[in-house]
């Protein structure tokens, strides 16, 4: 719904609004549905890598623990997708045609095929049934997993919100890194110490590369940056910097320590879901604010007119 | 698309406008649009603030303090420098629609006539046009939650008549029709009005090279653009999808090389 009340015509010298009116209409999506999806892909479709990597070099406990985390956060994102809609029951409508201009589109076919790989490399995992199918399902969800860790970025930049759709050269590096500690993080979590290295490498790149990519989009942005202090996304973002760092700090140094190692996991998987959150509570910072859409627009009219 | 059918759209001329509401009114009974607040706002004369699920005709009321050459009574009245603009407001339509590309259903499609309409019996409500337009024109409905706006009456120009909003407008400042048709009345009507010293007239919209490839409806304004609530240079998001599919495409390569190098250090 519209914000309604008495506002100044002209609530900043710099630009004209039509009473403070925003310009687009906010995203309809509740934060716990798709800032969590965010997450929650990210993590599902990252485990997965790290299920295939686990599996090629005998780590068993680790390989099941990805493959687990990897269907529970994809059952989980599935149930947070169906809920955001308007009309739950016609999710199936998703699958009605394929269209590689819609993200969203791309996400619902990718998903579909993923969340039955993922669901039988799981399977297999705990059984030990049918080790080739499992094999095979395991393959085939990491290489979906490699796209529905990242398509997300396109799902939230191919949109008018200034916040997003101005990041979306760096937001897709953003979310891969993001995606990287919280599976990096799962494993140190939820795996035995003996086969935590690679988990331990994987999250300690995801933050570097988490934390780089967004000091680069967020100085592209120009104005719209910030957006990211704004009070509902500020939080976020230094939580979801605190969180990484110390959780990479801790995955290096308590690397001998089963109980360090295990907070380690746990900072690193809410340092994903910090920077979701923040990017997320952005956006919506900078849909609601008109100077966000007017300032940029008029920045680039060459000649404004009269 | 029908080759025989012409592009049809709307000549929003502001300058006429006297802010009546009889859009806002015929569009609501002829679609059945339903009620969408009874608040008093404090802004001017408007109630209805911008286009939303419930909205699909807006009509905007700016009250402007500048010199006002030959002031008419009301602008005697409030000191001979109040200007008031109107314009009413409504679903571009574009050329490159951000909605309908974005929409994962089918359920957004693009009519013979070039219009953009939503096929209520299959959106599912995933609210991703709703941020997709660059405009803010459409929007989810809250107790229905499926997306909603402007079909340019889909069923009247079907049957030949013209749209409830135009049918209603009782200064012509809402013209329907082929769009080629309508962009010559424009560029002739602003011509006319910058010949009468009216400097601030431009068309908005109405340029096919712009972000959205040209507005099926467009309009004449008195101000910049904002000043209307209306953006001053909107580009359809999916015009850089291209760059994103490919940044995409990295970070995935980048994903699958970091897990090979994850695994392949240290021991």
């Amino acid at each position: 719904m519209s914000r309604r009340g008495e506002r100044p015509m002209v609530p900043e010298a710099e630009f004209t609004s039509y009473y403070g009116q925003p310009i687009i209409n906010p995203p309809v999506w509740e934060p716990l549905d798709i800032a969590g999806y965010l997450f929650l892909g990210g993590l599902a479709g990252m485990s997965s890598l790290v299920a295939v990597g686990s599996d090629a070099t005998g780590r068993l406990a680790l390989a099941r623990v990805a493959k687990t985390g990897a269907v529970a956060a994809a059952g989980l994102s599935l149930v947070a997708l169906v809920h955001d809609l308007g009309r739950p029951a016609r999710f199936l409508n998703m699958l009605r045609v394929f269209k590689v201009t819609s993200p969203m589109s791309v996400g619902s076919w990718l998903l579909a095929a993923y969340v039955p790989a993922a669901g039988v490399s799981a399977l297999s995992a705990w059984s030990g049934r049918l080790p080739r199918i499992g094999g095979l399902a395991t393959a085939a969800a990491a290489l979906l997993g490699s796209g529905v860790a990242t398509y997300t970025a396109a799902l939230i930049t191919d949109t008018s919100v200034p916040a997003w759709h101005e990041g979306h050269r760096e937001m897709p590096f953003v979310f891969v890194g993001s995606a990287a500690t919280a599976a990096g993080g799962l494993g140190l979590l939820a795996a035995p110490v003996a086969e935590t290295v690679p988990a331990r490498n994987l999250a300690v790149g995801g933050v570097a590369v988490e934390l780089l990519a967004f000091e680069r989009m967020r100085k592209r942005m120009g104005m719209v940056a910030e957006s990211f202090d704004t009070p509902k996304a500020k939080p976020f973002i230094r939580a979801a910097q605190g969180l990484a760092l110390a959780g990479a700090v801790g995955a290096l140094v308590g690397r001998r320590s089963r109980l360090v190692s295990a907070l380690s996991g746990a900072a690193l998987l809410a340092a994903s879901a910090a920077t979701r959150w923040g990017i997320f509570h952005a956006g919506m910072a900078s849909a609601e604010d008109p100077k966000y859409t007017v300032v940029p627009q008029r920045q680039r009219t060459v000649t404004p007119t009269a | 698309m029908d080759m025989d059918t012409p592009r049809m759209g709307f000549f929003t001329d502001t300058s006429v406008c006297i802010g009546c509401k009889a859009c806002e009114v015929a569009c609501k009974e002829w679609n059945l649009v339903p009620e969408d607040g009874l608040n008093l706002t404090g802004m001017s004369y408007d109630n209805t603030v911008g286009l939303s699920a419930d909205t699909w005709r807006h009509v905007a009321f700016i009250e402007q303090r500048k010199p006002v050459e030959n002031p008419d009574a009301l602008a005697m009245a409030a000191g001979g420098d109040l200007q008031w603009l109107m314009a009413s407001d409504v679903c571009k339509h574009c050329t490159h629609a951000g909605c309908l590309d974005v929409c994962p259903t089918g359920s957004l499609f693009r009519t013979e006539f070039g219009t953009v309409v939503v096929q209520e019996d299959i959106c599912n409500g995933c609210g991703y046009c709703v941020p997709a337009c660059p405009y803010g024109v459409i929007d989810r409905r809250e107790e229905d939650g499926r997306a909603w706006k402007c079909t340019l009456c889909y069923d009247r120009i079907s049957g030949g008549q013209e749209p409830a909003c135009a049918k209603a407008c009782p200064t012509d400042s809402i013209q329907f029709g082929p769009l080629d048709e309508l962009r010559e009345r424009a560029a002739l009507r602003v011509s006319e009005l910058q010949g009468a010293g009216v400097t601030e007239a431009r068309l908005y919209g109405e340029d096919p090279t712009d972000g959205v490839g040209g507005d099926g409806a467009f309009f004449l304004l008195l101000a910049e653009p904002e000043v209307y609530g209306l953006p001053p240079d909107p580009v359809v998001p999916t015009r850089d999808l291209g760059t994103m599919w490919r940044q995409v495409g990295l970070a995935a390569l980048t994903a699958v090389a970091g897990v090979a190098l994850a695994f392949g250090v240290g021991r």
